[in-house]
């Protein structure tokens, strides 16, 4: 599976490259705008075609994730994929409970993170040793929050509140609880 | 003391021009709190300030939105549209006084929640996701009752600006014919140009397009005000009952209903009323501008109506990484729906910008360059919040640095800030009968701060973002102080940009002008603008 890395720096390239070109754009348009032209007339053709290209990049977009971020397909077929592994955590007064102090996976695993709140809203994300994150998901109270995530580079990796529950949930952490090995060995 | 050549006179103010001029300082003045809580936590994030507790942190987070949405932009905004309504269809307001009730119900509710957000550090945020507003093992009912009553204030005084605005749109003055009330209203929402597509006799718009972009928008800010007052009751019922010693289950109400019910409602901000607002605000502009007829008016209309349809729909976005929100709702409202603001917005911006190309040569005015870096700052803003509205990207970007800066910020601080600004620079003269700017130097500081403090501050919050840094956190052991370090010092050009700005304007109308302005109207009018003598 792609590595979510991959996924932010291809759309770090692209927006990086949009922003520059719109930046170049607007300064060009700025200094036109204040010299005299020989046409003034915007084109008919020139609006629609704009218009066309709006529509096709506003739906383009979704077509071309869903089918080359494996996790999106994946997400909403979710209940017809079987886990190889499923782990059920619960989250109560700010604090994560596992149900074994490291939740090891092996590399290729489809495993199911199913976390469950007794009371407030909280998130539930997986971080690098760089903190970066991998994924994350939100955990609502009364409600099934899982996530279905398939491992293929070995890893340890920190489990992290994704969302504010007030100034006593600041932090809620569980360091390198997450440890993913290929042929037996574990690195990252 | 008397500001620029002293051509300012508070005295030859009508009661409309005073209305308008009080709404822009209270505006401002929210804007330096929005502003400096910003910076305040700007630093904290490079190293927490030792004076300001974890729960102050959060409490200035919880205040810093509502008091830069509501105490500045509501305001602002609110009296520009209760000036241009009654200056474009050349009929009086309604009701100045009911305009008054407005103003000082924001300002009054606006320093209450501040307030007693500052006091007793109630920190919800201002998504109160549910059971977390009514967690009194964390925060204060007392505090949180002020908190909630000062909000609903604002509301009060914001339901008070839709009453305002239909009623002027719709009303017959003192001594006029009858005026077709119901033509006048659905043309203002666009009911008559929707009907013009099917017929052959196509009908005259009644209202001119600003009005009824103004019209739109204020759908989204009514229905807004219900939500967030309806939100509020139910909250206050919580907190009444605690301050009495009853704890009521929370558990009986629905979290993910809630969030659904009140991104609903937040979404007709964020998503409604202030891109519809922008939208109509940039036509005015490019015409005010040009003075020439906008291009492909028949299709920003429309596109303004699509608008409205599209932000009642698209909530589903905020909720994307819920799993158990449908499948078929994050598919459809959460991308689908959403993508359409890339084409109404974008369809605003090409219009204006051809409107603005037809009439070259123009002059680099402080109106033409703040309305660029107005439309410059959306066509960064809106893309930036495509992305992160795809069920893929949204897995690895919700909730961090990226969403709340290359698109919540750069939208606000660049788009939104500075199509108010051109607003400003040009209602200026008209508001102040003639007085001039102070200074151009500090004018130009302004755009090129705001332009490129804006910018950087929601470029590098995006880096860090993308490198994993969540929002609505702290890191305390500097995993992200580069990008924090460069963010800061945006922020501080932000912060120079606008006191350069409002040293501008106290100067160019004087500390008496600005007291004068708060003193009642000599002129017993209800016209906007004093008779030419």
């Amino acid at each position: 599976m792609i590595d979510s890395t991959v996924v932010l720096n291809g759309q770090t390239l692209a927006y990086t490259f949009y922003c520059l070109a719109i930046l170049l754009v607007m300064g060009w348009f700025g200094y036109k705008i204040t010299r005299p032209g020989k046409d003034n007339k915007i084109a008919n053709a020139l609006f629609y075609s704009f218009t066309a290209m709006l529509v096709v990049l506003g739906v383009s977009l979704h077509i071309v994730t869903f089918n080359t971020i494996p996790w999106a397909p994946m997400d909403l077929n979710r209940s017809e994929i079987k886990a190889d592994k499923i782990f059920d955590i619960s989250i109560e007064k700010h604090k994560f409970t596992l149900p074994e102090p490291t939740l090891n996976i092996n590399c290729n695993e489809k495993v199911l993170f199913s976390v469950l709140s007794h009371d407030l809203t909280y998130g539930f994300g997986l971080f690098r040793q760089d903190n970066s994150m991998l994924f994350q998901m939100q955990v609502v109270p009364g409600h099934p929050n899982d996530i279905l995530w398939q491992f293929d580079k070995p890893g340890v990796y920190t489990i992290r509140s994704t969302e504010y529950s007030g100034p006593a949930g600041v932090d809620i952490t569980l360091k390198d609880a997450v440890i993913v090995t290929c042929n037996e060995t574990a690195t990252n | 003391m008397k500001g620029e050549k002293a051509l300012f006179k508070p005295d030859t103010l009508t009661p409309m021009q005073k209305l308008t001029l009080r709404f822009v300082v209270i505006g401002l003045v929210y804007y330096a709190f929005a502003v400096i809580e910003g910076m305040v936590m700007r630093i904290y994030q490079i190293d927490p300030i030792p004076l300001i507790t974890k729960n102050q942190f959060f409490a200035i987070m919880t205040a810093h939105p509502l008091v830069g949405i509501f105490g500045s932009t509501y305001s602002i905004v609110f009296g520009a549209f209760l000036f241009l309504v009654p200056f474009l269809m050349k009929k009086p307001l309604w009701s100045i006084k009911l305009g008054n009730w407005t103003l000082w119900l924001i300002a009054i509710g606006t320093f209450m929640f501040w307030f007693s957000g500052f006091v007793s550090h109630y920190a919800p945020l201002y998504t109160l996701y549910w059971p977390l507003p009514v967690d009194f093992t964390q925060f204060s009912v007392v505090g949180g009752i002020f908190f909630i009553l000062g909000i609903a204030l604002v509301m009060l005084g914001t339901a008070f600006f839709v009453i305002n605005v239909f009623a002027t749109i719709t009303y017959t003055p003192e001594g006029w014919a009858k005026q077709p009330a119901g033509a006048l209203l659905g043309s203002a929402l666009g009911y008559s140009g929707f009907k013009n597509l099917f017929t052959k006799n196509k009908k005259e718009h009644l209202v001119a397009l600003p009005v009824a972009a103004i019209a739109r928008g204020t759908v989204d800010v009514a229905l807004n005000a219900g939500i967030i007052l309806f939100t509020g009751v139910l909250i206050l019922v919580y907190m009444v009952f605690a301050l009495f010693g009853v704890s009521l289950k929370d558990t009986a109400i629905d979290a993910l209903l809630y969030k659904n019910w009140f991104w609903w409602g937040l979404d007709l901000v964020a998503d409604g009323l202030v891109l519809i607002f922008v939208a109509g605000t940039w036509y005015l502009l490019a015409t005010l501008i040009t003075g020439k007829k906008l291009y492909m008016e028949n299709i920003a209309r429309t596109a303004l109506l699509v608008e409205l349809v599209v932000s009642w729909t698209v909530w589903s976005h905020h909720l994307l990484s819920d799993q158990a929100q449908p499948g078929f709702l994050k598919v459809l409202s959460g991308e689908m729906v959403t993508a359409f603001e890339l084409i109404t917005q974008g369809l605003a911006f090409f219009i204006t910008l051809a409107t603005l190309w037809s009439a070259r040569p123009l002059k680099m005015t402080n109106p033409l360059k703040f309305l660029l870096g107005g439309l410059l700052g959306f066509a960064l803003a809106v893309p930036a919040g495509i992305m992160q509205a795809d069920i893929g990207l949204n897995r690895i970007l919700h909730n961090t640095q990226w969403v709340i800066g290359p698109h919540v910020h750069v939208a606000i601080l660049v788009g939104l800030a500075m199509t108010l600004y051109a607003a400003i620079y040009i209602l200026f003269p008209i508001l102040t009968n003639g007085a001039a700017f102070y200074s151009q130097k500090l004018a130009n500081f302004h755009f090129w701060g705001q332009l490129i403090g804006g910018v950087g501050m929601g470029a590098f919050m995006g880096m860090a973002g993308l490198h994993g840094m969540l929002r609505r956190s702290l890191y305390v052991n500097g995993e992200f102080n580069t990008y924090m370090i460069l963010a800061g010092l945006c922020g501080a050009l932000l912060l120079l940009s606008f006191l350069a700005f409002f040293f501008n304007i106290v100067m160019s109308v004087g500390i008496n002008g600005v007291i004068g302005i708060f003193m009642p109207s000599k002129l017993k009018t209800k016209e906007v603008l004093p008779a030419k003598a």
